[in-house]
């Protein structure tokens, strides 16, 4: 058998930098910076060369990416579901874990 | 091979406009789409209706598919002899393709692709653990399905067994990331990552709020009266736990730090709740009536005054 192959948690300790978001979702610089001004994440660091992106910024930056190419909604529109779909998920498990 | 009914798996007719496709693809990725859909199979059946699509959508793999023929879904299938599609100069890279679609509109590896590099597509799982293994860290042994291509350049399905260790402190909801184990690069790229959403099984007796963890502690009414230290399990192990003098039921307790790990850990928060014991005996009833002598309270008495 194969030594396992550890899995990173994407929480608030992990950290990635403009680039490593760009290749962990195959897009440009440009497409990260307007998801930026969208406010739908935020990076730590002041400029660009600085920005710090947390594990959970990396998954809201992919989520919205997919949504926007499989619905084929603009950025506002992706993030508005990512928000919503974000509030049902919070909803379900805070009635899951009362049940 | 199994032949697939891409009209069959968007629900439209086959002489459907385009409109008409573009409408159902909407409506199936809307019903099916992983991040949006609560449906067991959403992921499966949206990467088939997405396949569907990209055939239906395009006027030239259409005419292709359609003249194949009709055939009953799931009829062994095999590729024309005469079978001729131009992929164009870049194919439409698959991510996981259906054996069938890699066959007639894949081109994936056969020769003379020329330069065309591409990185893997990420793939989704879900992992089930319990609160006790989300608290050590544990390992999952996953089976993926792969599409791997032979010498001769076709697509093959495998299924390849890999171990991921979890780390301890994921919550529920919560996402994982594990490198280059999504699918396989094109033309020497780099093979996607591989993304877990750990889901945490419910337990016996606590809950998870995020790295929080909830107890009800069941107390008796004299443990609670004059404070007495109890034993209370936590995820690492039993501690003691001193109950304030005077503790009513609902009052909650905390142990800072015993939650799920994490930087800063959770706490696990405990609830106490008073059992009253059932008076089984003339004695114990005896009992009971001679504290309603001596502690004489009434627990009413703000609603009493209120009406």
């Amino acid at each position: 058998m194969t030594d396992p192959i550890s899995a990173v948690l994407l929480d608030d300790s992990v950290e990635f930098s403009l680039t490593e978001v760009c290749a962990a979702c195959s897009v440009s610089e440009e497409l990260v910076i307007e998801i930026v001004a969208e406010g739908i994440v935020e990076p730590l660091g002041r400029d660009r060369a600085q920005w710090r992106f947390t594990g959970i910024a990396l998954t809201r930056v992919q989520r919205v990416l997919r949504l926007q190419h499989d619905f084929g909604v603009n950025l506002a529109g992706a993030a508005l579901a990512l928000d919503l779909l974000e509030e049902l998920e919070r909803l379900r498990r805070a009635q899951r874990s009362s049940d | 091979m199994e032949y697939k009914d891409y009209y069959q798996i968007m629900g439209v007719a086959r002489d459907a406009s385009a409109d008409d496709i573009k409408r159902a693809y909407r409506r199936l990725a809307r019903k099916y789409h992983p991040d949006v859909s609560k449906e067991k199979d959403a992921e499966a059946r949206f990467k088939e209706v997405g396949e569907a699509y990209e055939v239906l959508r395009d006027p030239e793999k259409r005419a292709a598919y359609d003249a194949l023929g009709a055939r009953k879904p799931g009829e062994d299938f095999k590729r024309p002899a005469d079978w001729q599609f131009d992929y164009g100069a870049e194919p439409d890279v698959a991510g996981a393709h259906s054996d069938f679609f890699e066959q007639l509109f894949g081109g994936l590896g056969r020769g003379g692709r020329g330069s065309f590099r591409s990185r893997g597509f990420d793939t989704a799982g879900q992992v089930e653990v319990t609160l006790e293994e989300a608290f050590k860290g544990t390992e999952r042994r996953l089976s993926l399905q792969r599409v791997a291509v032979d010498e001769r350049g076709r697509a093959q399905p495998t299924t390849q067994q890999l171990t991921v260790r979890i780390p301890a402190g994921v919550v529920d909801g919560q996402r994982v990331r594990v490198s280059s184990q999504g699918e396989p690069g094109v033309g020497g790229g780099p093979p996607g990552d591989l993304f877990l959403e750990v889901r945490l099984l419910p337990h016996r007796w606590f809950r998870a709020e995020g790295r929080d963890i909830w107890l009800d502690l069941p107390v008796t009414p004299w443990e609670a009266a004059l404070g007495e230290t109890v034993r209370v399990p936590t995820l690492g192990g039993r501690v003691d736990l001193k109950v304030p003098k005077g503790s009513q039921t609902d009052r909650q307790l905390r142990l800072r730090g015993r939650g799920l790990p994490g930087s800063p850990p959770g706490d696990q928060l405990v609830v106490l709740k008073i059992v009253t014991p059932a008076p089984s005996t003339p004695a114990d009833e005896a009992f009971y009536k001679e504290m309603a002598a001596k502690l004489p309270t009434n627990p009413r008495q703000a609603m009493e005054g209120a009406s």
